[in-house]
């Protein structure tokens, strides 16, 4: 056990686990983050996505011994009552079924926007092609993406 | 339970009386709306609170595809109320409807209407109280005021719903919804994007470890020897449980969990045995070779020309995977003998039923109570992993155990959709007019769920030192079908025969993967149907249009078509039709694909669907199944195979089962038919099997080389080309 202190969306947590453990588990059952999901344990689904110091990482194969930066979840975004735009746009596009996805498809959409404000529907492809969704909802992630580029534009 | 087929084989001058009376000789109750007929009490379904509250009772459960909303925007406009006043309550065992699986693409279509039938009445018993009171008929209803002086709130206390529906409450006409025909907007997105709990995963109780599980390494694989002492001392480690070849452990912590499953994996011994089928083509001939005799579905004859020429295919699908993004979870407690479970199962009823066989107690003392899970597509692992959280909970004294998969675990044993092979046979006319067609079909059993009557289908039962099996399954039964759904076609072919060779033995577990046995017959049947069109020299359109004659298949066809821009001299489109079941929507699809002839890699570039739901409840919820089907089943159709070698499942993470990502995705049309005043149909399972025979016709449209065997991998794709001259 080893004793560390994350910045989270701009709170600090302290919490005293193994050093190999995976961030994953540090949100969802420490600090009790709905947003990042356990996918496949093996980064390639991208379920798990948060962002460290805006860039976007697989929690769930990252050891908290190598968490240096600020991290951000889904939840540091906005919530139900002050939606952040991608929020918004994403449920404007009704862009899930599932949603299971839905949280590392927000966060390397933010990473996008980030470095690249006004991203044409084949760089949004390109941003999230790392990324799984199950039950088809690429297309609306597209178009909710896209407008929530013009809104921050705005 | 006997079934009426079982009355009706026995025979006899009883038959009729059985059917229409009970074995008291009492009459049978009249048949009600939807799923009324079978949840017969008004409050089972509807409450209305003094509070300005209505809630809405349903045995099916909210999966991602918008059923709670859909629902929701029904009652409101039954009752005449606001949509934010409605709570909906899905599947739990002591509150809900049992409404059995939440499969079929049957929820709008049974639910939907009991939740019609059940908010027209109340509405009627409110304005009979309201109409005595203010002495007139004339009453008119604003989000549940009455005339502007009375409301449901204060008048639901003088109306009785602990009574039977009469079914002959009188619904809305279309011309006055408010709600129904709008897209509504999901009440269940908004939390999934803010982090708000939206999942069984996001359940945490009191007191609450976390299980994990190790599976045996192989189906065959019988447990020799474990050291379960040295994993009971690492840290965290509440309990190893050991029952039969049914390994797991619970920590106080998620990672601890997982370590002690990797510490009890590399210890256990298992003796192995090769039980699995070939794979690769060989499959298909093995599951031919078995020899399981045909059953005759339809045999219809008519009069015809003889046929002027033949042609002959046979097309395979092999085992494919639900893939659920989140491994499947459930919560389970025990608490003096009784056991709780929080579960994304299709059906708590059925499920409850389950684990009252296997740990022999009454179903009165386990509650479901169903939260979402990621999307399911089927029967995924979401009951067995009810049942292996349950067995992990009896060893936590009493604490809750929350349980999830490995990514592995879910790849290696949920249980697949079934390989499938199908035969066709058809004759044209000297005019080219199909005048025989025969479907062949042979497969395993498409739906091995929870709820029969003895035993169980979950997984674990079979793993436990006194093993709880499961009587064989038999097929569902046309009209709707499992193995042959679909494969009775809807043309008007004169002469038309169907076989089935139901294989119910599978070593590798198979249930209902989303359509069932549609997705394959489709794609075969609408396939030759190409062929021969090709072979009559005729357009793909009009010869399905030629050969159908019912007036809303013909109007998808010609929408989808007319939407594409459809032109016979078009290359690289396919078309693609059916209605799902014979019972469902009516579902046309186009699509566009370009084919890399070096690498043999397939782009679908475009797709176009046409689609009649009936009345449309929320059109944006139609286009979101239809597009999310049709995507779903191009990459089903481009990529996906379960692997295995005779003694083990390969497939294990994303990297052994690639699924269709962004960069492939085509942008996606779809055209709703509204039919205001048809019955609702539904609608999640009617684009898959047109689109995978739209993706085969465009190929053979593109290239001139017919695949017919699933996936149409570059591999695959290489080699058809291969043998097919350039054109």
């Amino acid at each position: 056990m080893a004793n560390f202190t994350l910045r989270v969306s701009g709170s600090s947590r302290e919490v005293a686990v193994d050093p190999d453990t995976p961030l994953l588990y540090v949100l969802r059952n420490d600090l009790e983050l709905n947003g990042p999901k356990f996918g496949c344990g093996l980064a390639q689904c991208g379920a798990c996505t948060v962002l460290v110091d805006g860039r976007p990482v697989r929690s769930c194969v990252t050891p908290m011994s190598t968490v240096k930066g600020a991290i951000e979840t889904i939840e540091g975004l906005g919530n139900e009552e002050s939606l952040h735009p991608l929020q918004k746009a994403f449920i404007a596009e009704q862009a899930c079924q599932c949603g299971y996805c839905g949280n590392g498809m927000v966060m390397s959409a933010k990473a996008l926007l980030a470095r690249n404000p006004r991203p044409t529907n084949e760089e949004i492809r390109k941003a999230l092609n790392g990324h799984l969704c199950r039950c088809a909802s690429h297309n609306r992630i597209v178009r909710a993406v896209q407008r929530a580029a013009k809104e921050m534009q705005s | 339970m006997t079934s009426r087929r079982d009355f009706l084989k026995a025979g006899g001058a009883l038959v009729l009386f059985f059917s229409l009376e009970n074995s008291l000789g009492q009459t049978a109750p009249a048949r009600l709306p939807g799923s009324l007929n079978t949840n017969r009490m008004l409050n089972a379904w509807l409450r209305i609170d003094a509070d300005g509250t209505v809630t809405i009772y349903t045995g099916k459960i909210e999966l991602g595809q918008g059923i709670g909303t859909a629902l929701a925007q029904i009652a409101a406009d039954e009752l005449d109320v606001e949509m934010k006043r409605i709570r909906m309550v899905h599947g739990d065992t002591a509150v809900t409807p049992n409404e059995g699986q939440t499969a079929g693409s049957l929820s709008v279509e049974t639910s939907g209407t009991a939740v019609r039938f059940a908010c027209a009445e109340a509405r009627e018993m409110l304005l009979a109280v309201a109409a005595t009171r203010l002495g007139t008929q004339d009453l008119k209803v604003v989000d549940g005021t009455i005339n502007g002086t009375l409301d449901y709130w204060t008048l639901a206390g003088e109306i009785d719903l602990k009574k039977e529906a009469s079914g002959t409450a009188k619904p809305k006409a279309p011309s006055e919804h408010k709600w129904v025909g709008k897209s509504i907007a999901r009440h269940d997105i908004p939390k999934k994007f803010t982090g708000g709990a939206a999942y069984v995963q996001d359940i945490r109780l009191p007191g609450m470890v976390f299980g994990r599980l190790v599976r045996p390494p192989s189906p065959g694989a019988q447990l020799v020897s474990v050291n379960e002492e040295s994993v009971r001392k690492l840290p965290g480690v509440v309990a190893v449980v050991r029952d039969g070849n049914f390994l797991a452990v619970a920590a106080e912590r998620e990672e601890q969990a997982i370590k002690a499953r990797a510490a009890l994996a590399r210890n256990a011994v298992w003796k192995e045995t090769p039980t699995l089928p070939p794979s690769g083509a060989a499959l298909y001939d093995h599951m031919v070779a078995q020899g399981v005799p045909a059953q005759t579905m339809l045999d219809k004859t008519g009069t015809a020309e003889a046929a002027a020429r033949s042609l002959e295919a046979r097309y395979t699908r092999p085992f494919q995977a639900h893939g659920s993004i989140g491994p499947s979870c459930a919560v389970a407690q025990w608490t003096d003998g009784k056991l709780r479970v929080w579960t994304h199962s299709q059906g708590v009823y059925p499920l409850r039923n389950d684990l009252a066989n296997v740990f022999g107690v009454d179903v009165k003392d386990i509650r479901c109570t169903h939260a979402e899970g990621a999307g399911c597509y089927g029967h995924n692992g979401a009951d067995d992993v009810a049942l292996d959280a349950a067995l992990v909970a009896r060893a936590t004294g009493g604490r809750p155990v929350k349980l999830q998969w490995m990514r592995e675990e879910e790849f290696m044993w949920e249980p697949y959709g079934s390989a499938m092979v199908m035969k066709l046979a058809g004759g044209l006319d000297a005019q080219g007019n199909i005048v025989s067609w025969t479907h062949e079909v042979w497969s395993h059993p498409h739906s091995r769920r929870p709820g029969q009557s003895k035993g169980s289908h979950t997984l674990a039962a079979r793993f436990l030192d006194k093993p709880v099996g499961a009587a064989p399954v038999g097929d569902v039964p046309l009209p709707s079908g499992g193995a042959d759904r679909n494969s009775i076609p809807g043309y008007d072919f004169p002469n038309v025969k169907v076989l089935k060779h139901f294989i119910v033995d599978s070593p590798l577990r198979t249930s209902a993967l989303r359509t069932l046995g549609g997705y394959g017959n489709v794609f075969a049947l609408e396939s030759f149907m190409d062929e021969l069109a090709a072979a009559a020299g005729v357009d793909p359109v009009e010869f399905r249009l030629r050969h159908m004659k019912d007036p809303r298949a013909r109007a998808v066809i010609e929408a989808a078509a007319k939407r594409a821009g459809w032109t016979p001299a078009a290359r690289g489109w396919g078309f693609g039709y059916a209605r799902y079941k014979n019972l469902g929507c009516y579902c046309a699809v186009a699509a566009e694909v370009a084919v890399d002839r070096s690498s043999g890699k397939v782009t679908v570039n475009r797709a176009v669907s046409a689609v009649d739901v009936g009345q449309t409840v929320n059109p944006d919820g139609v286009v979101n199944q239809i597009e999310g089907g049709l995507i779903q089943s191009a990459s089903w159709t481009l990529k996906e195979a379960v692997s295995y070698d005779r003694t083990r499942v390969k497939t294990r993470s994303w990297a052994e089962y690639p699924i269709l990502r962004f960069e492939e995705v085509p942008p996606v049309e779809v055209v709703i038919l509204n039919q205001p005043d048809q019955p609702f149909l539904g609608v999640g399972e009617g684009s898959q099997g047109p689109a995978a025979a739209a993706i085969a016709n465009a190929i053979a449209s593109a290239t001139g080389a017919r695949l017919r065997d699933l996936p149409f991998t570059p591999q695959r794709v290489k080699a058809a080309l291969s043998q097919t001259k350039a054109m």
